[in-house]
C-alpha cells in the first residue's frame, strides 16, 4: 500500500508550495505504467488531505498511457503493461510514457 | 513520550542502534541525528497579482509527487560518493533469504570487505541482532506501519551507523514485492533477492520490481530436486520483464553460487562510477 506514503507525499508537496492558501482542486498525472494505482490514491486522499490546507479539496486524476520504444527496431508503440513486446518479437524496450506520477497543478481559492 | 524530543507516535519510523550507550524503553528507541530528512522545502510564492476577490486561481507546478524523497536520495547518493562507499538496496519478498545471505556473506567477505547493514523491518529488531550476531556493525530501521524505506529513514540510518570510507552498506528493505520499488535510496544499485520456492510467475507478476534491479539474485536453489520449479521459464519471464537483469543462482545456506554473487560485489566495489 505505497499508496498511502505517496498520497502522504503529494499532500505534504502541495502544503510547502502553497503557502497556507487553501487549495480547492488538485490535478495528478498518474501514468499507467507508473506501479501506483489511482483509486487506491483517491481513497486514501481525503483521510491524508484532513486537518490541512487541502481538505475538501476535488482530486483530478489523469492517466497517461504507456508508451514505449524498441532498442532492437526503434519503433514507437503503446504499452499497456511492464511485460509487453515489440512486433518484431524484442522484449528489449525504453519506456518513453506511463511512468509518470506528476502533480501537474493546483487550484487556490 | 521521549523526553528529549517529544516523540511519542508508535507509526513514526524508529531508527534503533544496538551499539548506542543510553536506549529508550523496548519499542521506542530512535535517535535525535537532525538529518537531511529536518530540511524545509520552500516552492513557488502564490502570484501576488492573482485576484483575491474570491475568485479561484490556478498554479502550475509539474512537479514530481516524489520530488522530495528523490532530493533527499540524491543528496544520500552524495554522501555515500563522498565516503567511496558501496551502498546496495536489498529488496525481496519476505522470506526469500535476505537476511541469510547477508550473514553468510559477512561471514565469507567481511574479514577483507568491511561491511556494515541498514536494516528495515515494520517491527522488531530480529534482523539486526542476526547481522550483529556476525560481529558485524548494524542500525535497524523500524518502519512501523510503513510497508517500505524511504530516502529520510535512510538518511537518518546512515548517520547513525556511520560507516568507514571505503567500505560496503547493504540496506535490506522491508520484504515487499511492491512498495520499494518506487522509492530511490540513494543506492548505488538495486539487488532483487528470489527463491525458487516463491514460483516462476514473479516476475510477470510484480514487474515493477524486477525492472528496477540491476542484479537477480535467485536463491534456495538447494531445493530445486524438491520442487516443480522450471528454472529456464523462470529466466525467459525475467528476461521479458528485464532483458539486461543480470542473474546469479544460489543457496545461501549451502553455498552453491556465491562466488558469482562475491565476485558481481567486487566488480562493483572496485568501480566509484554509479550503476546506470
Amino acid at each position: 500500500m505505497h499508496e498511502l506514503a505517496i498520497t502522504e507525499s503529494l499532500v505534504a508537496a502541495v502544503s510547502d508550495t502553497v503557502a497556507g492558501a487553501r487549495v480547492t482542486r488538485v490535478r495528478l498525472a498518474i501514468g499507467k505504467l507508473s506501479g501506483v494505482a489511482p483509486d487506491s490514491v483517491r481513497f486514501c486522499f481525503d483521510v491524508c488531505a484532513e486537518g490541512t490546507v487541502l481538505e475538501g479539496a476535488h482530486l483530478e486524476i489523469e492517466e497517461p498511457p504507456g508508451m514505449a520504444w524498441c532498442r532492437s527496431c526503434h519503433a514507437e508503440m503503446a504499452l499497456d503493461d511492464l511485460i509487453g513486446s515489440c512486433r518484431c518479437g524484442s522484449t528489449d524496450l525504453e519506456l518513453r510514457g506511463g511512468q509518470e506520477l506528476r502533480i501537474r497543478e493546483v487550484e487556490l481559492a | 513520550m521521549c523526553a528529549t524530543c517529544g516523540c511519542s507516535d508508535e507509526a513514526t519510523p524508529r531508527v534503533i542502534d544496538l551499539e548506542a550507550p543510553h536506549s529508550h524503553e523496548p519499542g521506542h528507541a530512535h535517535d535525535h541525528a537532525h538529518g537531511p530528512g529536518h530540511g524545509h522545502e520552500h516552492g513557488p510564492e502564490p502570484d501576488p497579482a492573482a485576484p483575491e476577490d474570491g475568485e479561484r486561481r490556478t498554479l502550475r507546478l509539474e512537479q514530481e509527487v516524489l520530488a522530495r524523497n528523490d532530493r533527499l536520495a540524491e543528496r544520500n547518493r552524495g554522501f555515500f560518493e563522498g565516503r567511496e562507499l558501496l551502498v546496495l538496496n536489498l529488496m525481496s519478498s519476505p522470506g526469500a533469504g535476505k537476511t541469510t545471505l547477508l550473514e553468510r556473506t559477512i561471514r565469507d567477505l567481511g574479514a577483507r570487505l568491511p561491511i556494515s547493514v541498514i536494516e528495515g523491518d515494520q517491527e522488531t529488531v530480529r534482523d539486526a541482532e542476526r547481522i550483529r550476531a556476525m560481529g558485524c556493525r548494524v542500525v535497524q530501521v523500524n518502519t512501523g506501519r510503513g510497508c517500505h524505506l524511504d530516502a529520510a529513514m535512510i538518511a537518518r540510518a546512515a548517520r547513525q551507523l556511520d560507516p568507514p570510507a571505503g567500505s560496503v552498506v547493504f540496506i535490506e528493505n522491508v520484504g515487499n514485492l511492491v512498495c520499494p520499488a518506487l522509492f530511490d535510496l540513494g543506492d548505488r544499485a538495486r539487488v532483487v533477492i528470489a527463491s525458487v520456492t516463491e514460483g516462476e510467475d514473479k516476475p510477470l507478476k510484480y514487474p515493477h520490481m524486477f525492472r528496477a534491479g540491476s542484479l537477480l539474485v535467485l536463491n534456495k536453489v538447494d531445493l530445486l530436486p524438491h520442487l516443480s520449479f522450471d528454472v529456464e521459464l523462470y529466466l525467459d519471464y525475467v528476461r521479458r520483464v528485464n532483458p539486461a537483469l543480470h542473474v546469479v543462482q544460489v543457496s545461501a545456506t549451502r553455498g552453491d553460487g556465491l562466488g558469482a554473487w562475491y565476485d558481481w560485489l567486487d566488480a562493483q566495489a572496485a568501480t566509484r562510477a554509479p550503476v546506470s
